[in-house]
């Protein structure tokens, strides 16, 4: 579904990512794991158009979308729930939902506007509140239901567990799990790499720019180098 | 959705506030017609008209769109030569002036698209800084061009003079309601709402799917354009126009009426606007302190209201209509609270 063919992106005179391919399959849950600066989120900020890579192509449902604006790519079926949630602050959670179906048509969103609020049910006793003042995981629910309301065939979550309590990332990766299960791909950065390689079905690790490894998910749980590098022993 | 009122329909809602500011404009222009409201206060008025208009189409760049341009009043410099010279070449004709202040707009929106494209890729103090070097090289430009390219156009320091004073009352203020009538309704439309959310955030606007550099781009264009029409409308209130009145204060002039009326307020930017234009004209006796109160004033807003008088607060006629008969429905008493409860569950229900 999703093809990156060696991708070098820069920062200025950095060269951040260093010829990375890799890609995802329909229906499956894939996870990039790395370390902090590895450059997993300069990955997911390249496919979805955000930073321009000097070389290779990035292939969505074969369409070329290596340097097209960001707006096309999520028009194009492919949504991005960015680092850090970055929600609409002062908006309230229901704004924001539309906000994310903004790609489509005012008349054709109120049915996953419900299908939203019974995956998040927070977020539905929350709709007229202000989403300034919800708490970090309600905001990470947000942010993903904001990314699902422009009906996405492929996901792109970027650490969503970053600050959260142990017990709302397990709920966020339960979440997860049953939006890929309803038929979304997803593709998954995380620092977490063993709640990560959990849930995922393959996993690619990156070190400094490039991928070292790439297995099946479970093969790389019990990966002696992953396990030291990343897992802690 | 955006918030409706469940008591007063649709296009009653507009029709009530049109019917106002008719009675409005009525009222104003019999009183200085007749001579009630003498001739030197009329142009005050208008002057009034005109910093609402700039303050307003300011408060889009600033307010709603969230950047920080100090170049206002280089667009309201373009508008108003462009509008003067027109008036000067075909004076007398009764539509001359409405088509001079749409030119005055144009050429304004023009240098918005030509500004703005380059300026919007920058971010905050970048953006400032590139925005005031307009403001200044326009102001220059003004200044030099006849000299340096031989014309008789802008007449450099000496000013442009002799542009007929075709401004009156009534066309400032039909001017007035047309920028908070066209702003308020892209506003509330789905391209107001991609324009808010980019001051929310930026990242998530474009991770939405909101073409970020077009809507950046819409609203600073619509800004530039009413303060051309703003420049248009001075031209022809004052009728002279000297390229030192467009400088660096006249663009911080207009954004401390934005920022004092709350960024964000469409309400707060013509209360501030009207305020702090006729604030000066009616202290004439105490000129010298003049301009120690204004700063006063700013000092203490921004000490006790950051966010500005109105912070995003915006007034709505109608809104109030709708507590008025809320609370006459509910009865007296306890009716007050109740009424407000009513309300929020209309809401909530829609």
């Amino acid at each position: 579904m999703l093809k990156v063919n060696d991708i070098n992106v820069f920062y200025g005179s950095i060269h951040a990512i260093k010829g990375v391919s890799f890609e995802v399959n329909k229906g499956e849950i894939v996870t990039l794991i790395g370390a902090n600066g590895a450059g997993k989120s300069t990955i997911l900020n390249t496919v979805s158009g955000l930073l321009k890579s000097k070389t290779g192509s990035i292939t969505f449902i074969d369409k070329t979308i290596s340097n097209i604006v960001p707006h096309k790519i999520v028009a194009a079926g492919l949504a991005q729930v960015p680092e850090g949630r970055r929600v609409f602050l002062g908006m309230t959670v229901e704004e924001n939902l539309e906000m994310g179906a903004f790609t489509r048509k005012a008349n054709e969103i109120s049915e996953d506007m419900d299908s939203v609020y019974v995956r998040f049910p927070r977020l539905k006793e929350r709709r007229k509140q202000i989403a300034g003042t919800l708490s970090g995981g309600e905001q990470q629910m947000l942010a993903m239901g904001r990314a699902l309301m422009s009906k996405p065939e492929l996901l792109m979550l970027d650490e969503p567990s970053m600050g959260l309590a142990p017990i709302l990332v397990e709920q966020i990766f339960d979440i997860i799990k049953e939006l890929n299960a309803a038929g979304t791909t997803i593709l998954l950065v995380e620092q977490n790499a063993q709640m990560a390689l959990s849930i995922a079905d393959r996993g690619y690790v990156l070190e400094t720019g490039k991928i070292v490894t790439s297995a099946k998910a479970s093969d790389l749980l019990n990966n002696d180098a992953v396990k030291k590098a990343y897992l802690g022993g | 959705m955006i918030k409706k009122s469940t008591i007063i329909p649709m296009p009653l809602r507009y029709l009530i506030n049109i019917v106002l500011f008719a009675a409005f404009l009525f009222v104003m222009n019999t009183l200085i017609t007749g001579g009630t409201i003498s001739k030197y206060y009329s142009g005050v008025i208008s002057s009034i008209g005109i910093s609402i208009i700039l303050a307003v189409s300011l408060n889009m760049a600033t307010g709603y769109l969230g950047q920080l341009p100090l170049g206002h009043a280089g667009f309201m410099a373009v508008g108003a030569y462009t509008s003067a010279l027109i008036m000067k070449a075909a004076a007398g004709s009764l539509i001359t002036f409405p088509l001079a202040l749409l030119a005055g707009g144009l050429v304004a929106a023009l240098f918005g698209i030509l500004i703005g494209i380059p300026a919007l890729k920058l971010k905050g103090d970048y953006l400032a800084i590139l925005t005031l070097g307009f403001g200044q090289i326009i102001m220059v430009v003004l200044l030099n061009i006849d000299d340096v390219l031989g014309f008789k156009l802008t007449r450099g320091a000496a000013g442009l003079q002799k542009i007929p004073k075709t401004t009156t009352f009534l066309i400032t203020f039909i001017c007035v309601g047309i920028t908070c009538f066209v702003i308020h309704t892209i506003m509330k439309s789905r391209h107001g709402r991609a324009i808010l959310s980019i001051r929310e955030n930026e990242i998530a606007a474009e991770s939405c799917g909101i073409n970020t550099t077009y809507y950046k781009t819409l609203g600073f264009v619509v800004s530039a354009f009413f303060a051309g029409v703003a420049g248009g409308l001075y031209a022809g209130n004052i009728g002279i126009l000297n390229p030192s009145a467009f400088g660096f204060m006249k663009s911080i002039e207009i954004l401390v009426m934005v920022v004092l009326g709350g960024m964000g307020s469409m309400f707060g930017s013509v209360l501030s606007g009207g305020v702090l234009t006729a604030l000066p004209e009616l202290l004439r006796d105490f000129d010298k302190y003049r301009m120690v109160v204004y700063s006063l004033v700013l000092v203490v807003v921004m000490i006790f209201k950051p966010t500005g008088l109105m912070g995003t607060y915006d007034f709505s006629l109608n809104g109030l209509l709708d507590k008025l008969i809320l609370r006459l429905k509910g009865g007296k008493g306890d009716g007050g609270g109740k009424a407000v409860l009513v309300e929020k569950e209309g809401k909530a229900n829609e």
